[in-house]
Protein backbone atom coordinates (compact mmCIF):
# COMPACT_ATOMS: atom_id res chain seq x y z
CA UNK A 1 0.00 0.00 0.00
CA UNK A 2 2.98 2.26 1.16
CA UNK A 3 4.41 1.64 -2.67
CA UNK A 4 1.32 2.43 -4.29
CA UNK A 5 0.63 5.62 -2.16
CA UNK A 6 3.92 6.87 -3.57
CA UNK A 7 3.77 5.79 -7.17
CA UNK A 8 0.26 7.56 -7.18
CA UNK A 9 2.00 11.29 -5.74
CA UNK A 10 3.89 10.94 -9.45
CA UNK A 11 0.50 10.95 -10.82
CA UNK A 12 -0.75 13.47 -9.26
CA UNK A 13 1.73 16.19 -9.31
CA UNK A 14 1.78 16.30 -13.20
CA UNK A 15 -2.07 15.79 -13.11
CA UNK A 16 -2.18 19.35 -11.19
CA UNK A 17 0.28 21.20 -13.52
CA UNK A 18 -2.69 19.75 -16.46
CA UNK A 19 -5.49 20.32 -14.70
CA UNK A 20 -4.26 24.16 -14.28
CA UNK A 21 -2.98 24.43 -17.96
CA UNK A 22 -6.28 23.14 -18.90
CA UNK A 23 -8.00 25.77 -16.98
CA UNK A 24 -6.13 28.34 -18.27
CA UNK A 25 -6.88 27.21 -22.13
CA UNK A 26 -10.32 27.14 -21.60
CA UNK A 27 -10.38 30.39 -20.18
CA UNK A 28 -8.67 31.73 -22.90
CA UNK A 29 -11.27 30.44 -25.67
CA UNK A 30 -13.77 31.74 -23.41
CA UNK A 31 -12.97 34.97 -23.38
CA UNK A 32 -12.06 35.17 -26.49
CA UNK A 33 -15.31 33.91 -27.83
CA UNK A 34 -16.91 37.02 -25.42
CA UNK A 35 -14.50 39.08 -24.66
CA UNK A 36 -16.27 41.51 -22.26
CA UNK A 37 -15.75 42.24 -18.96
CA UNK A 38 -18.01 39.90 -17.36
CA UNK A 39 -16.54 36.89 -18.90
CA UNK A 40 -13.26 38.36 -18.06
CA UNK A 41 -13.94 38.67 -14.36
CA UNK A 42 -15.26 35.38 -13.81
CA UNK A 43 -12.74 33.55 -15.31
CA UNK A 44 -10.28 36.15 -13.51
CA UNK A 45 -11.39 34.64 -10.22
CA UNK A 46 -11.69 31.18 -11.42
CA UNK A 47 -7.78 31.90 -12.34
CA UNK A 48 -7.12 33.02 -9.30
CA UNK A 49 -8.42 30.81 -6.86
CA UNK A 50 -7.53 27.25 -8.70
CA UNK A 51 -3.82 28.80 -8.89
CA UNK A 52 -2.75 28.09 -5.18
CA UNK A 53 -5.63 24.70 -5.51
CA UNK A 54 -3.65 23.57 -8.27
CA UNK A 55 -0.08 23.89 -6.71
CA UNK A 56 -1.35 22.64 -3.51
CA UNK A 57 -2.80 19.28 -5.63
CA UNK A 58 1.06 19.23 -6.86
CA UNK A 59 2.50 19.79 -3.74
CA UNK A 60 0.38 17.01 -2.15
CA UNK A 61 1.81 14.52 -4.86
CA UNK A 62 5.30 15.66 -3.96
CA UNK A 63 4.33 14.71 -0.21
CA UNK A 64 2.79 11.64 -1.23
CA UNK A 65 5.81 10.39 -3.44
CA UNK A 66 7.90 11.46 -0.18
CA UNK A 67 6.32 8.97 2.01
CA UNK A 68 4.25 11.94 4.17
CA UNK A 69 0.98 9.86 4.16
CA UNK A 70 2.44 6.18 4.28
CA UNK A 71 2.38 3.78 7.38
CA UNK A 72 4.16 5.25 10.27
CA UNK A 73 4.20 9.21 9.11
CA UNK A 74 3.42 11.23 12.43
CA UNK A 75 -0.23 13.23 12.07
CA UNK A 76 -0.02 16.95 12.57
CA UNK A 77 2.38 18.56 15.16
CA UNK B 1 -24.43 18.69 25.57
CA UNK B 2 -27.64 20.05 24.65
CA UNK B 3 -27.51 23.95 25.08
CA UNK B 4 -23.77 23.71 23.29
CA UNK B 5 -25.17 21.93 20.60
CA UNK B 6 -28.45 23.96 20.23
CA UNK B 7 -26.24 27.41 20.67
CA UNK B 8 -23.73 26.17 17.99
CA UNK B 9 -26.32 24.40 15.51
CA UNK B 10 -29.01 27.36 15.55
CA UNK B 11 -26.67 30.30 14.59
CA UNK B 12 -25.17 27.81 12.10
CA UNK B 13 -28.90 27.57 10.30
CA UNK B 14 -28.94 31.32 10.43
CA UNK B 15 -26.17 32.13 8.68
CA UNK B 16 -26.90 29.08 6.21
CA UNK B 17 -30.24 30.94 5.59
CA UNK B 18 -28.96 34.11 5.31
CA UNK B 19 -26.46 33.16 2.86
CA UNK B 20 -28.88 31.05 0.57
CA UNK B 21 -31.33 33.93 0.81
CA UNK B 22 -29.41 36.06 -1.57
CA UNK B 23 -28.47 33.06 -3.99
CA UNK B 24 -32.48 32.12 -3.88
CA UNK B 25 -33.72 35.75 -4.48
CA UNK B 26 -31.13 36.38 -6.73
CA UNK B 27 -33.70 36.66 -10.15
CA UNK B 28 -35.57 39.64 -7.94
CA UNK B 29 -32.29 41.08 -6.27
CA UNK B 30 -31.46 41.27 -9.81
CA UNK B 31 -33.98 43.36 -10.88
CA UNK B 32 -33.91 45.91 -7.93
CA UNK B 33 -30.30 46.24 -8.05
CA UNK B 34 -28.18 44.77 -10.84
CA UNK B 35 -30.45 45.80 -13.97
CA UNK B 36 -28.95 44.17 -16.93
CA UNK B 37 -29.21 46.26 -19.14
CA UNK B 38 -26.90 48.41 -17.41
CA UNK B 39 -23.66 47.04 -18.63
CA UNK B 40 -22.17 48.60 -14.64
CA UNK B 41 -24.56 47.49 -12.58
CA UNK B 42 -24.27 43.59 -14.14
CA UNK B 43 -20.05 43.63 -13.76
CA UNK B 44 -21.11 44.16 -9.92
CA UNK B 45 -23.50 41.40 -10.03
CA UNK B 46 -21.09 39.16 -11.57
CA UNK B 47 -18.48 40.29 -8.75
CA UNK B 48 -21.47 39.97 -5.90
CA UNK B 49 -21.79 35.86 -7.41
CA UNK B 50 -18.40 35.24 -8.07
CA UNK B 51 -16.21 37.28 -5.11
CA UNK B 52 -18.51 36.29 -2.48
CA UNK B 53 -18.53 32.77 -2.85
CA UNK B 54 -14.65 31.98 -4.46
CA UNK B 55 -12.52 34.55 -2.64
CA UNK B 56 -13.95 36.07 0.52
CA UNK B 57 -15.37 33.10 1.79
CA UNK B 58 -11.90 31.20 1.89
CA UNK B 59 -10.41 34.42 3.22
CA UNK B 60 -12.56 34.52 5.71
CA UNK B 61 -12.20 31.26 7.17
CA UNK B 62 -8.26 32.14 7.23
CA UNK B 63 -9.51 35.65 9.57
CA UNK B 64 -11.52 33.79 11.37
CA UNK B 65 -10.01 30.90 12.13
CA UNK B 66 -6.75 32.67 13.00
CA UNK B 67 -9.29 34.66 15.28
CA UNK B 68 -10.70 31.54 16.82
CA UNK B 69 -7.44 30.04 17.51
CA UNK B 70 -6.38 33.37 19.18
CA UNK B 71 -8.90 34.30 20.92
CA UNK B 72 -11.60 31.71 21.11
CA UNK B 73 -14.50 30.03 19.48
CA UNK B 74 -17.16 31.50 21.42
CA UNK B 75 -16.18 35.15 20.69
CA UNK B 76 -14.73 34.44 17.14
CA UNK B 77 -18.42 32.67 15.88
CA UNK B 78 -20.56 34.91 17.88
CA UNK B 79 -19.01 37.82 15.68
CA UNK B 80 -19.21 36.10 12.31
CA UNK B 81 -22.84 35.47 13.71
CA UNK B 82 -23.30 39.29 14.32
CA UNK B 83 -21.74 39.94 10.94
CA UNK B 84 -24.05 37.74 8.92
CA UNK B 85 -26.77 38.83 10.28
CA UNK B 86 -25.98 42.73 10.24
CA UNK B 87 -25.35 42.34 6.79
CA UNK B 88 -28.05 40.40 5.43
CA UNK B 89 -30.43 42.69 7.97
CA UNK B 90 -28.79 45.34 6.13
CA UNK B 91 -29.83 43.84 2.30
CA UNK B 92 -33.25 43.98 3.16
CA UNK B 93 -32.84 48.09 3.61
CA UNK B 94 -31.18 48.96 0.71
CA UNK B 95 -33.37 51.11 -1.77
CA UNK B 96 -33.48 49.62 -5.40
CA UNK B 97 -31.53 51.18 -8.20
CA UNK B 98 -34.07 53.30 -9.39
CA UNK B 99 -34.24 54.91 -6.38
CA UNK B 100 -30.52 55.78 -5.16
CA UNK B 101 -28.74 54.69 -8.42
CA UNK B 102 -25.51 53.30 -8.77
CA UNK B 103 -24.82 53.39 -4.83
CA UNK B 104 -27.41 50.62 -4.60
CA UNK B 105 -25.52 47.63 -6.23
CA UNK B 106 -22.04 48.97 -4.60
CA UNK B 107 -23.96 48.39 -1.07
CA UNK B 108 -25.55 45.02 -2.12
CA UNK B 109 -21.90 44.53 -3.13
CA UNK B 110 -20.38 44.95 0.17
CA UNK B 111 -22.83 43.60 2.07
CA UNK B 112 -22.40 40.61 -0.02
CA UNK B 113 -18.86 40.16 0.62
CA UNK B 114 -19.31 40.90 4.35
CA UNK B 115 -21.90 37.54 4.33
CA UNK B 116 -19.33 35.76 2.42
CA UNK B 117 -16.36 36.85 4.88
CA UNK B 118 -19.03 35.78 8.19
CA UNK B 119 -20.09 32.10 6.18
CA UNK B 120 -15.69 31.06 6.34
CA UNK B 121 -15.62 31.74 9.84
CA UNK B 122 -18.68 30.67 11.40
CA UNK B 123 -18.74 26.31 10.28
CA UNK B 124 -15.28 25.64 11.88
CA UNK B 125 -15.90 27.68 14.81
CA UNK B 126 -19.47 26.09 15.64
CA UNK B 127 -17.77 22.00 14.56
CA UNK B 128 -14.72 22.93 16.47
CA UNK B 129 -16.94 23.93 19.68
CA UNK B 130 -19.11 21.25 19.48
CA UNK B 131 -16.45 18.91 18.99
CA UNK B 132 -14.26 19.97 22.09
CA UNK B 133 -17.53 19.54 24.49
CA UNK B 134 -18.05 15.84 23.08
CA UNK B 135 -16.62 13.14 24.50
CA UNK B 136 -13.66 11.36 21.68
CA UNK B 137 -16.49 8.23 21.31
CA UNK B 138 -19.30 10.60 20.20
CA UNK B 139 -17.74 13.36 18.71
CA UNK B 140 -19.76 12.04 15.61
CA UNK B 141 -22.83 11.84 16.32
CA UNK B 142 -22.56 15.57 18.11
CA UNK B 143 -21.16 17.36 15.32
CA UNK B 144 -23.28 15.86 13.10
CA UNK B 145 -26.06 18.34 14.04
CA UNK B 146 -23.43 20.91 12.92
CA UNK B 147 -24.10 19.00 9.83
CA UNK B 148 -28.16 19.43 9.44
CA UNK B 149 -27.14 23.17 9.68
CA UNK B 150 -26.78 23.74 6.03
CA UNK B 151 -29.27 22.03 4.87
CA UNK B 152 -31.65 23.28 7.12
CA UNK B 153 -31.00 26.27 6.62
CA UNK B 154 -31.42 25.91 2.78
CA UNK B 155 -35.19 24.48 4.16
CA UNK B 156 -36.06 27.65 6.20
CA UNK B 157 -34.90 29.64 3.43
CA UNK B 158 -36.89 28.04 0.60
CA UNK B 159 -40.06 27.93 3.06
CA UNK B 160 -39.71 31.48 4.08
CA UNK B 161 -39.85 32.70 0.73
CA UNK B 162 -42.16 30.23 -0.43
CA UNK B 163 -44.55 31.28 2.36
CA UNK B 164 -44.07 35.16 2.12
CA UNK B 165 -44.07 34.79 -1.89
CA UNK B 166 -48.49 33.20 -1.15
CA UNK B 167 -49.24 35.38 1.47
CA UNK B 168 -49.28 39.50 1.23
CA UNK B 169 -52.65 39.12 -0.81
CA UNK B 170 -55.36 36.50 -1.57
CA UNK B 171 -54.99 36.88 -4.57
CA UNK B 172 -52.10 34.23 -5.46
CA UNK B 173 -50.78 36.45 -8.84
CA UNK B 174 -51.10 39.42 -6.87
CA UNK B 175 -48.89 38.41 -3.69
CA UNK B 176 -46.35 37.28 -6.25
CA UNK B 177 -46.33 40.74 -7.63
CA UNK B 178 -46.30 42.35 -4.22
CA UNK B 179 -43.55 39.66 -3.69
CA UNK B 180 -41.31 40.88 -6.57
CA UNK B 181 -41.94 44.29 -5.74
CA UNK B 182 -41.51 44.36 -1.93
CA UNK B 183 -42.15 41.36 0.00
CA UNK B 184 -38.72 40.18 -1.22
CA UNK B 185 -37.51 41.64 1.50
CA UNK B 186 -39.15 40.22 4.49
CA UNK B 187 -37.06 37.27 4.57
CA UNK B 188 -34.43 39.14 5.21
CA UNK B 189 -35.96 41.12 8.17
CA UNK B 190 -37.33 37.64 9.63
CA UNK B 191 -33.15 37.30 9.63
CA UNK B 192 -32.81 39.97 12.32
CA UNK B 193 -35.19 38.47 14.63
CA UNK B 194 -33.35 34.49 13.82
CA UNK B 195 -29.86 36.17 15.22
CA UNK B 196 -31.14 38.20 17.67
CA UNK B 197 -32.06 34.75 19.74
CA UNK B 198 -29.05 32.90 18.50
CA UNK B 199 -27.07 35.57 19.77
CA UNK B 200 -28.88 35.64 23.12
CA UNK B 201 -28.09 32.08 23.33
CA UNK B 202 -24.53 32.20 22.36
CA UNK B 203 -23.56 34.64 24.74
CA UNK B 204 -24.55 32.46 27.91
CA UNK B 205 -22.31 29.77 26.84
CA UNK B 206 -18.84 28.82 27.97
CA UNK B 207 -15.83 29.07 26.11
CA UNK B 208 -15.20 25.24 24.79
CA UNK B 209 -13.25 22.96 27.35
CA UNK B 210 -10.38 22.48 24.70
CA UNK B 211 -9.65 25.86 24.30
CA UNK B 212 -10.02 26.64 27.75
CA UNK B 213 -7.02 24.31 28.62
CA UNK B 214 -4.92 25.15 26.46
CA UNK B 215 -5.33 28.66 27.68
CA UNK B 216 -4.52 28.28 30.98
CA UNK B 217 -1.58 26.10 30.05
CA UNK B 218 -0.46 28.89 27.95
CA UNK B 219 -0.06 26.82 24.82
CA UNK B 220 -2.43 28.82 22.32
CA UNK B 221 -0.36 29.16 18.87
CA UNK B 222 1.17 32.55 18.64
CA UNK B 223 0.68 32.02 14.61
CA UNK B 224 -1.78 29.62 13.54
CA UNK B 225 -1.55 30.38 10.17
CA UNK B 226 1.78 30.38 9.84
CA UNK B 227 1.81 26.85 11.92
CA UNK B 228 -0.75 25.04 10.19
CA UNK B 229 0.04 26.23 6.71
CA UNK B 230 4.41 26.40 6.35
CA UNK B 231 4.84 23.48 9.02
CA UNK B 232 5.57 19.99 6.78
CA UNK B 233 3.40 17.96 8.58
CA UNK B 234 0.03 20.35 9.47
CA UNK B 235 0.40 20.95 5.70
CA UNK B 236 -0.08 17.75 4.00
CA UNK B 237 -2.69 17.31 6.01
CA UNK B 238 -4.57 19.93 5.30
CA UNK B 239 -3.77 19.12 1.53
CA UNK B 240 -4.74 15.61 2.19
CA UNK B 241 -7.92 16.67 4.26
CA UNK B 242 -9.04 19.02 0.90
CA UNK B 243 -7.98 16.12 -2.39
CA UNK B 244 -8.89 13.19 -0.09
CA UNK B 245 -12.43 14.29 1.65
CA UNK B 246 -13.72 18.18 0.80
CA UNK B 247 -13.26 18.25 -2.11
CA UNK B 248 -15.32 15.41 -3.38
CA UNK B 249 -18.10 16.19 -0.17
CA UNK B 250 -18.62 19.94 -1.62
CA UNK B 251 -18.54 18.65 -5.59
CA UNK B 252 -21.83 15.67 -3.97
CA UNK B 253 -23.14 18.28 -1.43
CA UNK B 254 -23.75 21.27 -4.26
CA UNK B 255 -25.25 18.51 -7.23
CA UNK B 256 -27.77 17.20 -4.78
CA UNK B 257 -28.85 20.25 -3.10
CA UNK B 258 -28.44 22.96 -5.89
CA UNK B 259 -27.70 21.17 -9.22
CA UNK B 260 -30.92 19.17 -8.54
CA UNK B 261 -32.75 22.48 -8.37
CA UNK B 262 -31.65 23.82 -11.55
CA UNK B 263 -31.49 21.09 -13.18
CA UNK B 264 -35.00 20.34 -12.65
CA UNK B 265 -36.08 24.16 -13.49
CA UNK B 266 -34.00 24.85 -16.60
CA UNK B 267 -33.67 21.30 -18.02
CA UNK B 268 -36.96 19.41 -16.95
CA UNK B 269 -38.71 22.57 -17.24
CA UNK B 270 -40.77 22.26 -13.71
CA UNK B 271 -42.67 25.14 -12.46
CA UNK B 272 -40.97 27.57 -10.11
CA UNK B 273 -42.83 27.16 -6.94
CA UNK B 274 -42.98 22.82 -7.87
CA UNK B 275 -39.50 22.84 -7.90
CA UNK B 276 -38.62 24.08 -4.30
CA UNK B 277 -41.76 22.15 -3.15
CA UNK B 278 -39.90 18.88 -4.52
CA UNK B 279 -37.14 19.72 -3.08
CA UNK B 280 -38.07 20.41 0.68
CA UNK B 281 -39.81 17.19 0.15
CA UNK B 282 -37.02 15.59 -0.36
CA UNK B 283 -35.12 17.32 2.10
CA UNK B 284 -37.37 16.94 5.28
CA UNK B 285 -36.88 12.82 5.27
CA UNK B 286 -33.16 13.32 4.38
CA UNK B 287 -32.28 15.25 7.22
CA UNK B 288 -32.16 12.67 10.09
CA UNK B 289 -29.89 10.95 7.76
CA UNK B 290 -26.81 13.25 8.26
CA UNK B 291 -27.21 12.42 12.17
CA UNK B 292 -27.27 8.78 11.58
CA UNK B 293 -24.42 8.24 9.52
CA UNK B 294 -22.54 10.85 12.04
CA UNK B 295 -23.49 8.44 14.63
CA UNK B 296 -22.91 4.89 12.70
CA UNK B 297 -18.80 7.07 11.95
CA UNK B 298 -18.48 6.57 16.03
CA UNK B 299 -18.86 3.12 15.91
CA UNK B 300 -17.35 1.97 11.95
CA UNK B 301 -14.89 4.57 11.38
CA UNK B 302 -15.32 8.25 9.32
CA UNK B 303 -13.67 7.11 6.45
CA UNK B 304 -15.59 4.22 4.21
CA UNK B 305 -19.25 5.88 5.19
CA UNK B 306 -17.61 9.28 3.28
CA UNK B 307 -16.04 7.34 0.64
CA UNK B 308 -19.01 5.18 0.15
CA UNK B 309 -21.10 8.42 -0.60
CA UNK B 310 -18.61 8.99 -2.76
CA UNK B 311 -18.89 5.84 -4.96
CA UNK B 312 -22.41 5.89 -4.58
CA UNK B 313 -22.43 9.52 -6.41
CA UNK B 314 -19.93 9.00 -9.19
CA UNK B 315 -22.18 5.29 -9.88
CA UNK B 316 -25.51 6.53 -10.13
CA UNK B 317 -25.57 10.24 -10.94
CA UNK B 318 -26.45 10.26 -14.36
CA UNK B 319 -28.49 7.22 -14.06
CA UNK B 320 -30.44 9.44 -11.47
CA UNK B 321 -30.85 12.20 -13.71
CA UNK B 322 -31.60 10.46 -16.54
CA UNK B 323 -34.63 9.13 -14.74
CA UNK B 324 -35.65 12.64 -13.86
CA UNK B 325 -36.12 13.71 -17.20
CA UNK B 326 -38.27 10.84 -17.85
CA UNK B 327 -39.95 11.70 -14.93
CA UNK B 328 -40.44 15.07 -16.66
CA UNK B 329 -41.01 13.87 -19.86
CA UNK B 330 -44.89 14.49 -21.18
CA UNK B 331 -46.53 12.26 -23.51
CA UNK B 332 -49.52 12.71 -25.83
CA UNK B 333 -51.23 15.89 -25.30
CA UNK B 334 -54.56 15.39 -23.94
CA UNK B 335 -56.59 19.02 -23.81
CA UNK B 336 -54.91 22.71 -24.92
CA UNK B 337 -56.79 25.39 -24.11
CA UNK B 338 -55.50 29.12 -24.07
CA UNK B 339 -56.99 32.33 -22.55
CA UNK B 340 -55.91 35.79 -22.72
CA UNK B 341 -54.84 37.16 -19.51
CA UNK B 342 -53.38 40.82 -19.46
CA UNK B 343 -53.95 43.34 -22.46
CA UNK B 344 -51.54 46.29 -22.60
CA UNK B 345 -52.03 48.94 -24.67
CA UNK B 346 -48.63 50.20 -25.55
CA UNK B 347 -49.31 53.64 -28.41
CA UNK B 348 -51.04 52.45 -30.93
CA UNK B 349 -50.33 48.54 -30.73
CA UNK B 350 -52.62 46.05 -28.15
CA UNK B 351 -50.51 43.61 -26.43
CA UNK B 352 -51.93 40.58 -25.28
CA UNK B 353 -50.90 37.95 -23.07
CA UNK B 354 -51.77 34.22 -23.46
CA UNK B 355 -51.74 31.85 -21.08
CA UNK B 356 -51.88 28.17 -22.97
CA UNK B 357 -52.33 25.51 -20.61
CA UNK B 358 -52.04 21.92 -21.74
CA UNK B 359 -52.73 18.89 -19.84
CA UNK B 360 -50.89 15.59 -21.31
CA UNK B 361 -52.05 11.79 -21.19
CA UNK B 362 -49.68 11.06 -18.42
CA UNK B 363 -51.17 13.94 -16.05
CA UNK B 364 -48.02 16.96 -16.99
CA UNK B 365 -49.44 20.22 -17.13
CA UNK B 366 -47.41 22.42 -19.08
CA UNK B 367 -47.93 25.85 -19.44
CA UNK B 368 -46.97 28.36 -21.44
CA UNK B 369 -46.81 32.20 -21.61
CA UNK B 370 -46.92 34.08 -25.17
CA UNK B 371 -47.33 38.04 -25.64
CA UNK B 372 -48.69 38.55 -29.37
CA UNK B 373 -48.82 42.04 -30.74
CA UNK B 374 -51.81 43.97 -32.56
CA UNK B 375 -51.01 47.10 -34.62
CA UNK B 376 -54.46 49.35 -34.69
CA UNK B 377 -57.09 46.65 -36.77
CA UNK B 378 -54.22 45.05 -38.47
CA UNK B 379 -53.78 41.26 -37.90
CA UNK B 380 -52.46 39.55 -34.71
CA UNK B 381 -48.73 39.11 -35.08
CA UNK B 382 -48.03 36.17 -32.59
CA UNK B 383 -44.95 36.91 -30.46
CA UNK B 384 -42.25 33.81 -29.35
CA UNK B 385 -42.65 31.47 -27.03
CA UNK B 386 -42.27 32.86 -23.64
CA UNK B 387 -41.42 30.77 -20.33
CA UNK B 388 -42.64 27.01 -20.63
CA UNK B 389 -43.03 25.31 -16.92
CA UNK B 390 -44.76 21.88 -16.14
CA UNK B 391 -46.30 20.92 -13.41
CA UNK B 392 -46.42 17.08 -12.33
CA UNK B 393 -49.10 14.89 -11.34
CA UNK B 394 -48.93 13.36 -7.49
CA UNK B 395 -47.67 10.14 -9.50
CA UNK B 396 -44.46 11.76 -10.93
CA UNK B 397 -44.06 13.88 -7.53
CA UNK B 398 -43.57 10.75 -5.53
CA UNK B 399 -41.04 9.27 -8.25
CA UNK B 400 -39.14 12.91 -8.54
CA UNK B 401 -38.98 12.80 -4.49
CA UNK B 402 -37.63 9.58 -4.50
CA UNK B 403 -34.85 10.33 -6.74
CA UNK B 404 -34.30 13.64 -4.75
CA UNK B 405 -33.78 11.89 -1.59
CA UNK B 406 -31.35 9.24 -2.98
CA UNK B 407 -29.21 12.51 -4.24
CA UNK B 408 -29.49 13.76 -0.50
CA UNK B 409 -28.48 10.77 0.95
CA UNK B 410 -24.94 10.44 -0.87
CA UNK B 411 -24.58 14.01 0.88
CA UNK B 412 -25.71 12.74 3.83
CA UNK B 413 -23.09 10.28 3.69
CA UNK B 414 -20.57 12.48 2.90
CA UNK B 415 -21.44 15.39 4.81
CA UNK B 416 -22.76 13.87 8.15
CA UNK B 417 -19.38 12.70 9.39
CA UNK B 418 -16.83 14.93 7.83
CA UNK B 419 -17.05 17.64 10.75
CA UNK B 420 -15.37 14.78 13.38
CA UNK B 421 -13.07 14.16 10.74
CA UNK B 422 -11.50 17.51 10.33
CA UNK B 423 -11.91 17.93 13.35
CA UNK B 424 -9.48 14.59 14.28
CA UNK B 425 -7.24 15.94 12.18
CA UNK B 426 -5.54 19.04 13.78
CA UNK B 427 -4.45 19.49 17.17
CA UNK B 428 -6.62 21.70 19.11
CA UNK B 429 -4.02 25.39 19.05
CA UNK B 430 -4.56 25.60 15.20
CA UNK B 431 -7.29 23.44 14.55
CA UNK B 432 -9.75 26.22 14.04
CA UNK B 433 -7.55 28.14 11.00
CA UNK B 434 -6.53 24.42 9.50
CA UNK B 435 -9.67 22.55 9.60
CA UNK B 436 -11.85 26.30 8.35
CA UNK B 437 -9.56 26.69 4.68
CA UNK B 438 -10.16 23.03 3.07
CA UNK B 439 -13.70 22.88 4.03
CA UNK B 440 -14.44 26.24 2.63
CA UNK B 441 -12.18 25.89 -0.98
CA UNK B 442 -13.56 22.01 -0.54
CA UNK B 443 -16.74 23.66 -0.50
CA UNK B 444 -16.90 27.52 -2.12
CA UNK B 445 -14.71 26.44 -4.93
CA UNK B 446 -15.04 22.78 -6.13
CA UNK B 447 -18.39 22.73 -5.00
CA UNK B 448 -19.84 26.19 -5.68
CA UNK B 449 -17.87 25.88 -9.24
CA UNK B 450 -20.74 23.11 -10.13
CA UNK B 451 -23.36 25.50 -11.43
CA UNK B 452 -20.85 27.43 -13.74
CA UNK B 453 -19.11 24.40 -15.31
CA UNK B 454 -22.43 22.08 -15.51
CA UNK B 455 -23.45 25.20 -17.67
CA UNK B 456 -20.03 25.22 -19.08
CA UNK B 457 -20.38 21.62 -20.35
CA UNK B 458 -24.14 21.76 -21.47
CA UNK B 459 -23.30 24.47 -23.97
CA UNK B 460 -20.11 22.94 -25.20
CA UNK B 461 -22.64 19.66 -25.61
CA UNK B 462 -25.92 20.95 -26.32
CA UNK B 463 -27.59 17.36 -27.34
CA UNK B 464 -26.51 15.98 -24.04
CA UNK B 465 -28.58 17.12 -21.60
CA UNK B 466 -26.66 15.35 -18.62
CA UNK B 467 -23.60 16.90 -20.02
CA UNK B 468 -23.38 19.10 -16.83
CA UNK B 469 -22.43 15.93 -14.30
CA UNK B 470 -19.07 15.22 -16.11
CA UNK B 471 -17.88 17.55 -13.88
CA UNK B 472 -19.10 16.34 -10.19
CA UNK B 473 -18.74 12.98 -11.48
CA UNK B 474 -15.01 13.34 -12.05
CA UNK B 475 -13.95 15.43 -9.28
CA UNK B 476 -16.01 12.79 -6.66
CA UNK B 477 -14.25 9.81 -8.45
CA UNK B 478 -10.56 11.63 -7.50
CA UNK B 479 -11.90 12.27 -4.05
CA UNK B 480 -12.32 8.60 -3.54
CA UNK B 481 -9.58 7.37 -5.13
CA UNK B 482 -7.37 9.96 -3.31
CA UNK B 483 -9.36 9.58 0.00
CA UNK B 484 -9.21 5.32 -0.76
CA UNK B 485 -5.85 5.67 -0.86
CA UNK B 486 -4.87 7.87 1.74
CA UNK B 487 -6.67 8.38 4.21
CA UNK B 488 -7.14 6.61 7.64
CA UNK B 489 -10.06 5.08 8.84
CA UNK B 490 -8.92 4.99 12.59
CA UNK B 491 -9.76 8.43 13.92
CA UNK B 492 -7.24 10.27 15.64
CA UNK B 493 -8.76 11.73 19.05
CA UNK B 494 -5.96 12.40 21.25
CA UNK B 495 -4.71 15.50 19.87
CA UNK B 496 -4.16 18.61 22.78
Amino acid sequence: MNKLQRIAGLVWMPLGMLLFVALLWTAGLQISANPVADTWIQWGVFILISFPVCLGFCLFGWYAWKGDYSDGAENAS
Amino acid sequence: MRPVIAAASLGTVIEWYDFYLFGSLAPILAAQFFPKDNPTTALLATLATFAAGFIVRPFGALVFGRLGDKAGRKHTFLLTLLIMGGATFAIGCVPSFQSIGYAAPVIVLFLRLLQGLALGGEYGGAATYVAEHAPAGKRGYYTSWIQTTATLGLLLSLAVILLTRVSLDPDKAQSIRYFESWGWRIPFFVSALLVAVSVFIRLRMDESPGFKKIRDEGKIAVNPLRESFTQRKNLSLVLLTLFGAVMGQGVVWYTGQFYAQTFMENTCRIDFAQTRTLLILAIVPATPLFILFGAWSDKVGRKWIMMGGLLLAVCLYRPIYRGMLQIAQPDAAFQTDTATVGHKQAGSLSLFQLRTETTYQNGIVGVRMQTDTMAGSAAMVPGKAGKESKTLPLNRVAAMVGLLFLQLLFVAMVYGPIAAFLVEQFPTRIRYSSMSLPYHIGNGVFGGMTPFIAVLLTTAYPAEPLAGLWYPIAVAFLCLLIGSLYLRNKPVTDHE
